[in-house]
Formats: C-alpha cells, sequence, structure tokens
C-alpha cells in the first residue's frame, strides 16, 4: 500500500528527527575525535578513535563526584517531596476543617510565579542559616517550590479515590493515619512514580540554584561541573563534547526506564489540572 | 453515601463531643502533623522570600550586616526604567514568550496531529522528538554552542562552503537572538507535543469516522474537530508555555552569558548578572518583583478569563 503523501510524511518526520539526532550524535563522537579535525569534520564519523578524553573523563575521580552530587541532591528531593507533598495533600483531601481553603490557594501562590523571582532574599535566607555549600541549600528551596506542584496531583488523585473503600476501612475502625499508610499511599504508587520522575529530572537538571548555592567546587552538581569543565578547556570542543556525553548516559538510561511515568505526568495529570 | 450523612448527622451535636471524635479517628492528628511540615518549608524557602523581595526592593542593600537600613524609596524601580539592558532584557523575555506561543505551540500541535496515531513508526518518532525535553538545559546550550561556533560547526560547514569568511553567530549583535529562538523552539515543542497528543488521543475514533462518511476531507476534519477539541490542551499548553518562557536562564547561560553586550539577557539572566553577581541585594530584588508582577498578572488573569471559560 504505497502512497505518497504516507512517504512524504515519512520523509518529513525523518528530516525533523535528524534534526535532533544529529547534534546528539554529533556531539557523541565529537568526543572521540581530535580537536584538529573536528574543525574540519564536525559532523562526520572519527578517522581514529581516540579513547583518550572519554578515558580522562571517566578516570577523574571529580567527574563521579559531580554525578553523586547532583544524585544526592536529586534523591533527597524526591524522598522530601514525596513525603511532605503526599501527607499535605492527604489532609486536604481527606479532612474537612476551618481554613483548609484559604490553605490550599496559599499553596497554589507557587504555581504562579517562576522562583527566580525570589531569588535573592533566598539566597540570604539559605545563607543566613548556614546551609550555603550543602546539598540542603539546594534540596530545601527545590522541595519549597515544588510542593504547590506535587500537592496539588496528589490531592487530585487522592480526591478520585472511592469513598467507598474509606467508608469500608473506617467500618472496621481503620483511622485517618492507618487509612493513609495502608491504603492511600499503595494505591498512589502511579502518581509517586510521576511525581518522583518530574521532580527528580528537574532537580538533575538544575542549573540556577545549584550555581548560586554552591561555591566549593567539592560540592558541585554535573551541571556545575559541564560550565566549569567548558570554561577551562575554552579552546578544545572536543572535551567538553566527551563531557557532555558522559553526562548524556546516566540521563539515557534514566530516561528509558521512567518514560512510562514521564509520558502519563504530561499526558494523564497534565490536561486534566 | 447514607455513611456519609451518619458522618455529618452527630454535627449537630456540642462541640467538645465533636472534637473527641477528631481526636479519636485520627483527623486531629492529620492535621495536625500532615501539613505543618509542607506549609513551614513553602512558608520559609517560598512565601517569605517573595515578601522579604517586596520590602528589599526598596533599599539600597549589600546583604551584609543586621539588615537594610538604607531606604531609596522607588529609586530602584527608577533605575530599571533607565537602564537599557533591563529594558532590553524585558523585551527579550516577552520575544521569547510570543515565540514559544506562536511557534513553539503550534509545531508541537503540527508534529503532534503527524503522528498521535498509534503505530510503531510513531511511537519511535515520538521519542525522538521528546528527546530535548529531557535533555538539560546547560547539555543542550554547550551542544549547539558548538555547533554554531563559527570555528567548528554548522556555520563553518557553510561558510567554508562559499569560501566566506568565518562567522561567529552567537558572537553577532543580530544573530545571537535568533540562535536562542532557534534552540528555545527545538528544546521544548516535544513538551507541547505530548500534551497534544494526549488530548487528540482521547478524541473519540467515531466522531472523526462519522465525519469521514459524510464526506469530511482530512483538512476539515482537522479545523472543525481536532482542533476545537484541542482547546483544554492548548489551555494548558500556552499556561507552561508563559511560565516557563519567563524564567528562562539555564539555557542562555552556556549559550550567550547574556551577551553579546548585553542583548540577549532575560529578566532572570538580568537578575542574575546584575543583582545577585554584584551583590545589589535592593536593585535584584526590585527585577525579581517585576517578575513577580509580570507572572502573577499573567496567571492570575489567565486562571480567571481562560480557565474558567473553559470549564463551561
Amino acid at each position: 500500500m504505497f502512497s505518497w503523501k504516507e512517504s512524504g510524511r515519512i520523509i518529513f518526520l525523518l528530516f525533523v528527527s535528524s534534526l535532533i539526532v544529529v547534534p546528539l550524535l554529533a556531539t557523541i563522537l565529537g568526543g572521540f575525535k581530535s580537536n584538529g579535525e573536528l574543525r574540519v569534520s564536525p559532523f562526520g564519523l572519527p578517522q581514529e578513535w581516540d579513547l583518550q578524553f572519554y578515558g580522562e573523563i571517566l578516570g577523574d575521580a571529580q567527574f563521579w563526584r559531580y554525578l553523586w552530587n547532583s544524585f544526592l541532591i536529586s534523591i533527597m528531593t524526591v524522598v522530601l517531596t514525596l513525603v511532605l507533598g503526599s501527607m499535605c495533600a492527604y489532609a486536604f483531601a481527606q479532612v474537612r476543617f476551618f481554613g483548609s481553603r484559604f490553605l490550599f490557594n496559599y499553596l497554589l501562590l507557587g504555581l504562579m510565579f517562576p522562583f527566580a523571582a525570589a531569588i535573592m532574599p533566598l539566597f540570604l535566607t539559605v545563607r543566613d542559616l548556614g546551609i550555603l555549600d550543602t546539598p540542603w541549600g539546594v534540596v530545601l528551596p527545590q522541595v519549597g517550590f515544588g510542593l504547590a506542584f506535587s500537592i496539588m496531583f496528589f490531592r487530585t488523585f487522592f480526591a478520585q479515590m472511592p469513598e467507598e473503600l474509606f467508608d469500608a476501612a473506617r467500618v472496621d475502625g481503620c483511622g485517618y493515619i492507618q487509612f493513609f499508610w495502608r491504603f492511600t499511599l499503595p494505591l498512589s504508587t502511579p502518581i509517586l512514580a510521576t511525581i518522583a520522575t518530574f521532580v527528580f529530572v528537574q532537580s538533575w537538571n538544575n542549573y540556577l540554584l545549584p550555581l548560586i548555592m554552591l561555591n566549593d567546587r567539592e560540592g558541585y552538581t554535573w551541571t556545575l561541573g559541564a560550565m566549569d569543565y567548558r570554561g577551562e578547556y575554552a579552546a578544545e570542543w572536543n572535551r567538553t563534547l566527551a563531557f557532555v556525553s558522559a553526562t548524556l548516559a546516566p540521563a539515557v538510561v534514566f530516561f528509558l526506564a521512567a518514560q512510562k511515568y514521564i509520558v502519563a505526568g504530561l499526558t494523564g495529570g497534565a490536561v486534566k489540572g | 453515601m447514607s455513611l456519609a450523612h451518619t458522618h455529618t448527622a452527630p454535627a449537630a451535636a456540642s462541640r467538645p463531643s465533636r472534637l473527641r471524635k477528631a481526636m479519636r479517628d485520627g483527623r486531629l492528628t492529620t492535621i495536625l502533623f500532615f501539613l505543618p511540615p509542607a506549609l513551614m518549608l513553602f512558608t520559609l524557602f517560598v512565601f517569605m522570600p517573595l515578601l522579604e523581595g517586596a520590602w528589599y526592593s526598596g533599599f539600597k542593600w549589600s546583604g551584609y550586616g543586621e539588615g537594610p537600613t538604607d531606604w531609596v524609596g522607588s529609586r530602584n524601580f527608577e533605575r530599571l526604567t533607565k537602564h537599557s539592558t533591563f529594558m532590553r532584557s524585558f523585551n527579550n523575555t516577552l520575544v521569547f514568550v510570543g515565540v514559544a506561543l506562536l511557534l513553539q505551540i503550534p509545531l508541537g500541535m503540527a508534529m503532534a496531529l503527524l503522528i498521535y496515531r498509534k503505530s510503531k513508526s510513531n511511537t519511535f518518532f515520538r521519542l525522538v522528538f521528546f528527546v530535548p525535553f529531557i535533555l538539560a538545559e546547560v547539555a543542550t546550550g554547550l551542544i549547539w554552542s558548538f555547533i554554531f561556533d563559527g570555528d567548528y560547526g554548522v556555520t563553518s560547514i557553510f561558510t567554508t562552503w562559499f569560501g566566506w569568511e568565518q562567522v561567529y553567530p552567537l558572537a553577532d549583535r543580530t544573530w545571537a537572538m535568533p540562535v536562542l529562538l532557534l534552540v528555545f523552539v527545538w528544546k521544548y515543542f516535544g513538551f507541547h507535543m505530548m500534551i497534544f497528543i494526549a488530548a487528540l488521543q482521547s478524541i473519540p475514533d467515531d466522531l472523526i469516522e462519522a465525519a469521514r462518511i459524510d464526506g469530511g476531507t482530512p483538512w476539515q476534519i482537522t479545523r472543525y474537530i481536532q482542533i476545537p477539541m484541542l482547546k483544554p490542551a492548548i489551555v494548558v499548553s500556552v499556561f507552561f508555555a508563559v511560565v516557563g518562557s519567563l524564567q528562562l536562564f539555564d539555557l542562555i547561560i552556556p549559550l550567550t552569558r547574556g551577551g553579546p553586550s548585553n542583548t540577549t539577557h532575560t529578566l532572570v539572566s538580568y537578575l542574575y548578572n546584575f543583582g545577585l553577581v554584584r551583590q545589589k541585594v535592593g536593585f535584584g530584588s526590585s527585577v525579581g518583583v517585576v517578575l513577580f508582577i509580570v507572572s502573577f498578572v499573567f496567571a492570575f488573569s489567565y486562571r480567571r478569563f481562560v480557565m474558567r471559560q473553559g470549564e463551561k
């Protein structure tokens, strides 16, 4: 079943894909080239596969420290956001109390503006708490700003749970707290995974907050490390490309593993939200 | 249902017994222990900085000492309006918003219309188009600054091909902004595409089938059925596009750092450069206040006028 229209569509889609794939491939391949070759042939296959630059980066303890710092900050952010966010959303979803509407709207304020708007005082707050140059200096603001979003999603999800389940559990003498641990959380694994994925990616990719809060190279995240590396080897693009490629690997692995939840978050939640 | 009624019935009873009941079944504990941690973090790291920012914006202050003492009134804001780099960065931010609305979202929608149907090849394309969104801004910025480096990438291929002199688009006052916009569209169109794909897939097939049987052309089906039914998705897309564009920073730094000669700053990179780096807490805060007002006015009126309408 050949049709001009269908083949035109595929050709167009392949063209757009190439605009995405070619830069990425050039980056990965560029790490294998000498800088001289890179100037003449930025997109072609390397004439000689030079493993020196990848080797130097992967053999450098500092590189792994960058990744570890990013990982640690991201995991801490995810755990705190999930724990605090789900608990708070549960109170909003299940208990009717005086002022709940006001408090919920107060939290929604966090959705309305970019956190950069408050970055100056935020820096002073973190400094005065004495957590500058520690993971907490990045984690706590990230959690604070991520909470509004996650609480909104959690509350919608919790509120959709069948009321019969709750009533039945109540008859059996199950209290509100118990119900949260024994039913709400276990039944919420899809939304927990989706929020965790988004928070993780956001934290892993974050640049502005670490840039402001971390000054000690030991504590740098990989985004700061990559910019640092670029500055250090300004004249040698092949090194920077190797560095960027080396950081792409964990991102790709993570993406393939979590793809389901990322798509679910964008499609299910976002449209309804 | 009936149980829910018995829930509310004792509400008429005296207050102490209601309280005792709330204590026994754990409602009180839920409120007392589940709410405060999140609310406290939010207050400390979001709400307070926001208020403090508004307060600091009336001072000249380096951020050291007990607190701000040098009250300057509205002078920080007057300085902003007189600083051409600020006006430029404000303008650039609006350009990013405009490009997000006029190019990024339509492109995302077009791609979604091309690949929303479920098939193996479409799944592949979907994955590919979504990759830039997952990529870190810093990685994206570094990759594209290599490609547009006059000595290496795309531009060098063109210029050597034609035998021209090397050009450096990212260091060129005319070309730096268009390159940023290109990378910006490249990075985020996949996000909108995903939202539209989900919305398109939720349109019942019967509806489109019926239109086809009635003699509707594919274009008519898209124009009169699919796009109107995408309205809720567009509402969401536009909201994220605007709020996201207003806080653009991570992508700018690896590409241009706001240069050449400060022509490509956004509001946030301006705030970083002229407030944070120079330790001008008051001045920087006034930029933050501008950013807050713009976002708040947008978010508030959007929720009120657009999102409400969508619900009807």
